[in-house]
């Protein structure tokens, strides 16, 4: 989550910690778009994602007291929300073996697609219809690999706190990575050639 | 164009260079060939793209007003979404 989110908002730790309403109304209007979309885009279930939005809250209320200001409280409440949403995940028997340990169908690697597109203007990488290929790429990935890529690349947390936060290996979250990156820098990259070919071709 | 790069087995080494957890006698050379390396310099250029594109705020949507109010009901915060103009 953006430090300047709640920065910008100077959330006073000590009113929250007190008890203030008001200053927990500020905190949740600050956070909870973010919270909110994280856990859907772990879920992929809109009712689960509000699911994980209220308990993350609820916790995050209850729990305030034992806070010790550690860390800041964006990351505090990132964490919660992200375990809420992860726990969930484990009910429905999802479970977040090992990659090594799955029927490796990726051993055997697609060619890899070597178009430069990356010269296409920005407007063309991220208009609406780009935008909606993104996410339907990221959403194809197996949950495996796209918890660790939503994590690391998309909310741009570090691998050692991915790694913690889904109690895996650094070494597999790395893998992960790779592969997760692998399949979207093809997908992106079949998508966007076809552009700027035609682009190239006008 | 689909091909298979001579270069795959470096590919792990690109991702890792890019999370910065490359050693640095390895950058170097990874730098080295890459300059030399066409088509790793474009695996190396996408896959940047590829993150880059991802981390773009601008994939966030706003919170739907019917979740943000069933949210501040449920925490009785009701008041202050009634409040917010």
């Amino acid at each position: 989550m953006s430090e300047e989110t709640l920065n910008n908002s100077a959330i006073s730790l000590a009113a929250l910690k007190a008890g203030d309403r008001t200053e927990f109304a500020r905190l949740v209007d600050a956070t909870s778009n973010h919270i909110y979309h994280l856990a859907l885009k772990i879920l992929r279930d809109p009712q689960d994602a509000e699911d994980v939005l209220q308990e993350s809250y609820i916790k995050a209320m209850r729990a305030l007291p034992e806070f010790e200001g550690r860390s800041s409280l964006s990351t505090w409440l990132y964490r919660i929300a992200v375990n809420e949403a992860l726990m969930l995940l484990r009910k429905r028997r999802f479970s977040l073996v090992p990659v090594e340990e799955e029927a490796d169908e990726d051993d055997e690697q697609p060619g890899m697609v070597l178009t430069d597109w990356v010269g296409l203007p920005e407007d063309e990488l991220l208009s609406a219809e780009s935008r909606q290929r993104l996410e339907a790429a990221v959403d194809t990935l197996p949950d495996t690999l796209r918890i660790v890529f939503m994590l690391r690349d998309m909310e741009g947390l570090s691998i050692k706190e991915t790694a913690e936060l889904l109690k895996l290996s650094e070494t597999a979250v790395k893998t992960r990575l790779l592969r997760a990156r692998l399949r979207l820098r093809n997908e992106l990259s079949v998508y966007y050639g076809e552009r700027f070919v035609e682009k190239s071709s006008e | 164009m689909t091909e298979k790069c001579k270069c795959q087995g470096l590919a792990s080494s690109i991702s890792e260079y890019l999370d910065g957890e490359l050693p640095p006698e390895l950058c170097a050379e990874l730098e080295q060939h890459m300059s030399e390396c066409e088509n790793c310099s474009i695996v190396f250029n996408t896959m940047h793209k590829t993150i880059d594109l991802y981390r773009k705020p601008e994939l966030n949507h706003p919170l739907p007003d019917d979740i943000k109010s069933r949210l501040y009901h449920r925490l009785h915060l009701d008041d202050y979404l009634v409040k917010k103009t």
